[in-house]
């Protein structure tokens, strides 16, 4: 029974193989992006694991020459900065994807922050490392720890904003009716029921962008600046496991190339474990912004 | 005597009227059936009555509500003390997800900011649920999230919500249309016990039920109060032909 | 008002027509009203004051940062004008300072970067939002994202140390064999280029591509969907038929969004692609971009122009990448929030 001409097999066939082959090129490309993951991965492991050891997280780099020496004051700086800069932009992050999905729900305003936190999102970080220099590295007389954290928080806070937003927006409006209806005044509503039901979305995303920034390299260079002995003061320049690595990887000294694969492993690890525990927190509900 | 007046009540979402000038009293301890077929603006008119309209993006109100005599939305009113006069119940049972159900009751005395010892929150915190019938299914787990209760038991928990700040009128907006029948009958039972103290306006889409626990009855059409009165004559006697029409199931 | 009232005593409205209401008188009403008013809403207040404060503060950023820039980068603009953009001398020592081979190179590297990564950012989408179970999806979803949690500067060691010298010794030395006659595979072969510059961007820019084409297929209407298949059109005419025409838009914002990612990433390509501000044609030869010089170069500038000098190169990087986000945005605002916002 072959009422659509006699070619109608073969031409379903061919469509059929067509579209195995097209969908078969979409999986072979999937695999082969995540060729890349496991070498980059599998040579951190194999040429850093040699260099970690107590050494590496209590000791300060050693001279040029001499061989030995840690990454201690990196680790710590890398943990300062991070920590000063979620200081900066946690507070303001939230604060604006309140503002997202509460008072300025749907409005023209609304949409205008929100743009332009995806534009800062955007802004390569080299430019934000030059913003730190002129507002706070002029001005203060030099490289310090403050305007590191400045750097990195300005790239951490849209994104700390828009996780919020998302997050909140998954708070159903049942439950924002229900407190309002009963005679709770709506900045009591969205805090203590609308962003209380979204706190573990809230606090997904804080950890998300602490692990975006922690692996940050350029915005440091020229405001945190890196520091070859101890120093946890904000007002001086501070070392970071990224400009380490970083500084390491470009010198032409076998030992510091050792010590950057153990510094970039120990990174990796930092960050990726982070993004591992976002993902965990967050299910599937929560779309990360982009 | 009417314990909620409605004065030429229109209400809007932009520039669509969804209610065009109703007038209507609310008797005082009775029950309000609010029928019509969906679309009428059923809920869109009890969501006037505590104010929660405006909470809509682009929506707003003309016209004037009186509660006990004064207007609701004259000029100064704040919304939520309106709210707390005039309790809600919605649709789909939404207990806060983050607070046990003894927390959830005493949410609106708590977050309102009605200061009261820990004792006294708690013999609200009975009261209510024992009004809402549920405290002999949870007086063991207050402890535990509402969520974790069942649909029906949720609504009552809401119910119990709402009851704890102590409103004058309670607002039902199809309480039922998402609970099984026995749940269904048990938020019956509670509708037709709290009457004796909280004036109920409850909208129906089921008109077996506005017979089974209304006092009164009001029928909506595209946005017009068609008719109003005793739910014994309007479920046997209507006055005007449409009531007739929905009641008897020719369209709706 | 305890008393339950006979229900004869009611007033019930006239239906249509407006019924004067027996009103209290004026007096009355008004103190009547003290009970239901409260004083300053403070909490409001301060709630609307914290969030709206915030949401200026991210606004501002944006305008500030382009507003530093555009101040600190007055003296070259005053002094190279236009000759900035299109001088190909970048000499510190002479105060000599064109742009335009950091211009050449950032365009080259990333949209070399894009022609690799765009197919298979679109193959990824593709395949975890139309092939794999929604388990499947989801592990490499995790995956492919881990690609972009990976720290630049690790791409970089890596782009160093192992991606490099592969180039050089295995794939350049066929691209030579195959395609030599072309300008673009001539030249000497040192290890740091062009091409691994392109190769570890690109790298890093699939994530980016692919995440956001999966956001966009998502968006595709269920409807559009079943409605091919119940037509007996198979799985590639679905995607040919139903979701790439709905999301063909979405899918240019991606690579665009892509392409912003590219524009400015800063410190892998500093450490692979060589850092010489030449402009040549070949993919073998060591280049520079806008982000790289900056970052190589701003600390060691002494004189004021310079470090301006730098800051212009600074200013045309964000001009490019506002251009790029903003028209990126806008091309995947309008598939994406209609579906997820309420």
């Amino acid at each position: 029974m072959n009422t659509l001409g006699p070619y109608a097999d073969t031409y379903r066939a061919w469509r059929k193989l067509k579209s195995a082959a097209m969908m078969g090129a979409t999986v072979i490309a999937t695999l082969l992006t995540l060729v890349p993951l496991f070498l980059v991965l599998s040579y951190l492991v194999r040429q850093g694991v040699s260099g970690i050891n107590w050494v590496f997280f209590t000791r300060l780099p050693r001279p040029v020459g001499e061989v030995g020496g840690g990454m201690g004051n990196a680790v710590v700086g890398t943990l300062e900065l991070v920590g000063l800069a979620s200081v900066l932009a946690v507070a303001v992050g939230i604060g604006t994807g309140l503002y997202l999905s509460e008072p300025g729900r749907n409005s023209a305003a609304a949409n205008a922050v929100r743009f332009a936190a995806d534009v800062l999102m955007g802004v390569p970080s080299i430019v934000v490392g030059i913003f730190a220099y002129a507002v706070v590295v002029r001005p203060m007389g030099g490289f310090s720890a403050l305007a590191g954290a400045f750097a990195l928080a300005t790239m951490m806070t849209p994104l700390v904003a828009r996780t919020a937003e998302e997050a909140l927006k998954l708070v159903p409006a049942e439950l924002r009716e229900s407190a309002l209806a009963l005679g709770i005044p709506r900045w009591r509503t969205s805090l203590s029921v609308v962003a209380r039901t979204a706190a573990r979305g809230i606090a997904t995303g804080v950890l998300l962008a602490l692990a975006r920034i922690a692996g940050e390299t350029a915005p440091l260079l020229f405001t945190a600046f890196g520091n070859q002995y101890w120093s946890t003061s904000l007002k001086q320049p501070i070392a970071a496991l990224t400009v380490q690595v970083y500084t390491y990887a470009i010198s032409p000294f076998e030992d510091w190339h050792r010590q950057a694969w153990a510094g970039a492993l120990v990174l990796t690890a930092m960050v990726l474990l982070a993004e591992a525990l976002v993902r965990l927190l967050s299910g599937r509900g929560l779309r990360v912004p982009r | 005597m009417a314990k909620m007046r409605l004065m030429r009540l229109s209400a809007y979402f932009g520039r669509t009227r969804a209610l065009k000038e109703i007038n209507l009293d609310i008797p005082e301890s009775n029950v309000t059936a609010v029928i019509g077929p969906s679309g009428c603006g059923k809920s869109t008119l009890v969501r006037c009555l505590n104010r929660m309209h405006e909470a809509v993006k682009d929506a707003r109100v003309e016209g004037e509500v009186l509660l006990d005599g004064e207007n609701i939305y004259a000029p100064g009113v704040d919304p939520a003390q309106i709210r707390r006069r005039v309790g809600m119940v919605f649709q789909k049972p939404a207990p806060f997800p983050t607070m046990s159900i003894e927390d959830n009751v005493a949410a609106g005395l708590k977050l309102n900011g009605l200061g009261r010892s820990r004792a006294e929150r708690a013999e609200i915190v009975e009261r209510s649920l024992r009004r809402a019938a549920l405290w002999d299914e949870v007086k063991d787990e207050l402890g535990k999230p509402g969520t974790s209760l069942s649909g029906g038991q949720q609504q009552r928990l809401c119910i119990a919500r709402a009851l704890a700040v102590e409103p004058e009128v309670l607002l039902m907006d199809e309480p039922c249309s998402a609970l099984d029948p026995i749940s269904t009958a048990h938020i019956e039972e509670l509708v037709l016990e709290l009457k004796s103290q909280y004036t109920i306006v409850i909208v129906t889409h089921n008109m077996q039920q506005a017979a089974r626990v209304s006092d009164f009855t009001a029928f909506l059409l595209g946005g017009i109060l068609i008719e109003f009165s005793d739910t014994k004559q309007i479920f046997t006697n209507p006055e005007q032909q449409e009531t007739e029409d929905y009641i008897t199931g020719r369209f709706g | 008002m305890a008393s339950k009232p006979a229900k004869e005593e009611l007033i019930l409205p006239n239906v249509g027509r407006f019924q004067a209401a027996s009103l209290p008188a004026q007096e009355e009403t008004t103190r009547s009203w003290k009970r239901l008013k409260i004083g300053v809403p403070l909490g409001q207040f301060f709630f609307n004051g914290f969030t709206v404060t915030s949401a200026f503060i991210i606004l501002s950023l944006v305008l500030a940062i382009s507003a530093v820039l555009a101040v600190e980068a007055v003296p070259a603009l005053v002094r190279f004008k236009a000759g900035f953009l299109v001088g190909t001398d970048w000499d510190p020592v002479n105060e000599q300072f064109g742009a335009l081979p950091f211009i050449y190179g950032t365009a080259v590297s990333s949209f070399l970067a894009l022609i690799i990564a765009a197919p298979f950012g679109i193959g990824v989408a593709l395949c975890l939002s139309e092939m794999t179970p929604f388990w499947l999806s989801d592990i490499l979803g995790f995956l492919v994202e881990l690609l972009a949690a990976i720290p630049s500067v690790v791409y970089g060691l890596w782009g160093i140390f192992v991606l490099g010298p592969f180039l050089r010794d295995a794939v350049e030395p066929v691209l030579v064999r195959y395609l030599g006659f072309l300008p673009l595979f001539q030249g000497p072969r040192v290890g740091v280029s062009m091409l691994s510059a392109g190769a570890i961007l690109a790298v890093m820019v699939v994530p980016y591509i692919s995440a956001v084409c999966r956001d966009v297929f998502s968006a595709v209407p269920a409807g559009l969907r079943e409605a091919a298949f119940a037509l007996g059109a198979t799985r590639w005419e679905v995607v040919r038929l139903a979701v790439l025409p709905y999301s063909i838009s979405g899918i240019v914002g991606a690579i665009i969004l892509g392409l912003g990612r590219a524009l400015g990433e800063t410190i892998a390509v500093a450490m692979v692609i060589g850092n010489r501000p030449v402009i040549s044609a070949s993919l073998f030869m060591p280049s520079t971009t806008l982000a790289s010089a900056i970052a190589n170069e701003f600390t060691e500038a002494t004189s004021d122009i310079y470090v301006s000098a730098l800051i212009e190169l600074g200013l045309v990087l964000i001009l490019m990448s506002l251009l790029i986000n903003v028209t990126a945005r806008l091309m995947i605002y309008k598939l994406i929030t209609e579906r997820f916002s309420r």
